[in-house]
């Protein structure tokens, strides 16, 4: 593997090319988009991606500060998040491309890739496209250069210290703050827990409806720390058609379905064989082992809980085998 | 436009979905389903529905008036079914959470403190059940809590009764 370069680069080519888009490169990578594609090109092959599909997963992959662990955006291309460094790699997580000696991996500081990639969002997404909405929820990424979405790739991204609703924290979603109830959660319930504090606990006794507010969440498969037990967070998120990524576990996960239906594809982290199909329905709660990846499909918009241990050192406890990569033995 | 209808689980309908093993073991994905792990839980019992080194999430049957008790940290209480009265007391004396406790500790009786407040909740509230404090939950009728918090004394783990462990699931 390169070690890559620290030096900040030239954040893409000054002039765009002949369907106005501007072309990057990051170390010895380079991203150029035409009407319908991107294409990924490194020392020893190239790539292309739907220009929709890799719009989706790289806004994912920025607004989730590259995640825990892997983010594929395909068979191919994707990162992995080393907390202060990510590689960017081609091929490395793809049987075929090992064997046949055409993967590429290189090492970045944060930073320096987060730059590129927001850069390449920003000219890459046009006005008619929003990334983290369902396709039928906004237009189309394709054809030439047609201005910029700036407020769809910058959204807040919801991160509470203790618990939504709590004081000082995040707030709830409403009407008023631009936030109204999507089409898919019309018949969810809006009431409010009713609250009683007494004199002097009214900072203490804090209650919000986790679903009313998922009801009105604007993007999709974007998980949201909504409560904070120490280490273990509460990430939920509301998912419609395809997870634009395919997630590789540096630690395990669980997914608690709250409401609907998801179906998860499961394969081997390092080489993308099938393991297991898992369907989940409204109560059902799974983990996701340590050493596989995994993409969702949800029919319907659905509520899943994500549920993380945000500990440090766990990437290296299951990396060196001290952790075994399955949460409960029985 | 359709008219979409969301899904949500009651312990009184309920439908679990499954792993379909390919090439692994089902009892890695740890797969149950809450309400049903509740229907067969006594009330209040605290059963692990996921377990992630020292953090749990437990599905609690909520039925009747449970016991008093206090976490070492701020736990999450999530209803998912039923209706919920969660009482909660600024605890005179803190020190009845011994130093190092994970998760929470029953207390006997009512602990001496101040009453702090009531929180009513339905399916899909979320209340916070604060640090220096002590709770107690009340259904008049069964419903389901999801606890966020650190597998502590009074945690049971009783896996091999709630998960799959054929390689498809069963019907």
């Amino acid at each position: 593997m390169s070690t890559g370069t620290d030096v900040l680069p030239e954040i893409g080519s000054i002039e765009p090319n002949r369907h106005g888009y501007r072309t990057f490169v990051l170390g010895s990578f380079s991203f150029s988009r035409d009407d319908y594609f991107a294409h990924v090109t490194w020392p020893k092959g190239r790539h292309l991606l739907p220009v929709d599909a890799f719009l989706r997963a790289l806004q994912r992959d920025i607004a989730w500060g590259f995640f825990y662990g892997t983010v594929n955006f395909d068979t191919v291309i994707g990162t992995v998040n080393h907390y202060g460094s990510v590689d960017l790699f081609a091929g490395r997580f793809n049987e075929h491309y090992r064997k046949a000696g055409r993967d590429h991996v290189e090492r970045f500081k944060t930073p320096m890739i987060q730059r590129v990639f927001e850069a390449i969002l920003d000219d890459w997404t046009n006005a008619t496209f929003d990334p983290f909405a369902s396709p039928e929820e906004t237009g189309t990424a394709f054809g030439p250069k047609n201005g910029s979405n700036k407020e769809a790739i910058t959204r807040h991204r919801v991160t509470a210290k203790r618990m939504v609703n709590a004081p000082g924290d995040e707030p709830l979603r409403t009407d008023e703050n631009g936030f109204p109830v999507n089409r898919h959660f019309r018949d969810v319930p809006q009431d409010r827990p009713q609250v009683i504090a007494e004199p002097g606990f009214e900072d203490d006794v804090v209650a919000f409806n986790l679903f009313a507010y998922l009801s009105r969440s604007d993007v999709t498969w974007n998980p949201s720390v909504v409560s904070v037990c120490k280490a273990s967070l509460y990430c939920p998120t509301t998912e419609e058609y395809i997870l634009p990524i395919i997630h590789g576990n540096d630690r395990v996960e669980w997914f608690v379905q709250l409401s609907d239906e998801i179906h998860w594809d499961v394969e081997d982290r390092e080489t993308g064989a099938m393991r297991a199909r898992v369907t989940m329905k409204p109560g059902d709660v799974a983990a996701m082992p340590a050493d596989i990846r995994h993409r969702g499909f949800a029919p319907k918009r659905s509520m899943l809980l994500v549920w993380e241990n945000a500990s440090p050192e766990l990437p290296q406890l299951y990396a060196s085998g001290k952790m075994p990569p399955a949460p409960v033995k029985f | 436009m359709a008219q979409h209808t969301t899904r949500f689980g009651s312990l009184q309908h309920y439908e679990k979905g499954g792993v379909e093993v390919i090439n692994d073991d089902a009892r890695n994905y740890v797969f149950s389903n809450m309400f049903e792990v509740a229907s067969k839980s006594k009330p209040y019992e605290k059963v692990a529905v996921g377990k992630n080194i020292e953090y749990v999430i437990e599905a609690i049957r909520a039925e009747g008036t449970s016991g008093w008790r206090a976490p070492a940290q701020d736990e999450f209480a999530l209803v998912m079914d039923g209706e919920v009265e969660i009482r909660l007391l600024k605890l005179d004396n803190p020190g009845l959470v011994p130093a190092g406790t994970r998760g929470s500790v029953g207390l006997a009786g009512t602990p001496a403190g101040r009453k702090m407040g009531v929180v009513r909740a339905r399916r899909g509230h979320m209340t916070l059940l604060p640090v220096g404090a002590a709770y107690q939950f009340h259904a008049a009728r069964p419903g389901v809590v999801l606890l966020q918090t650190l597998g502590g004394p009074d945690t049971i783990e009783r896996w091999a009764q709630i998960c799959q462990t054929t390689p498809q699931p069963t019907a």
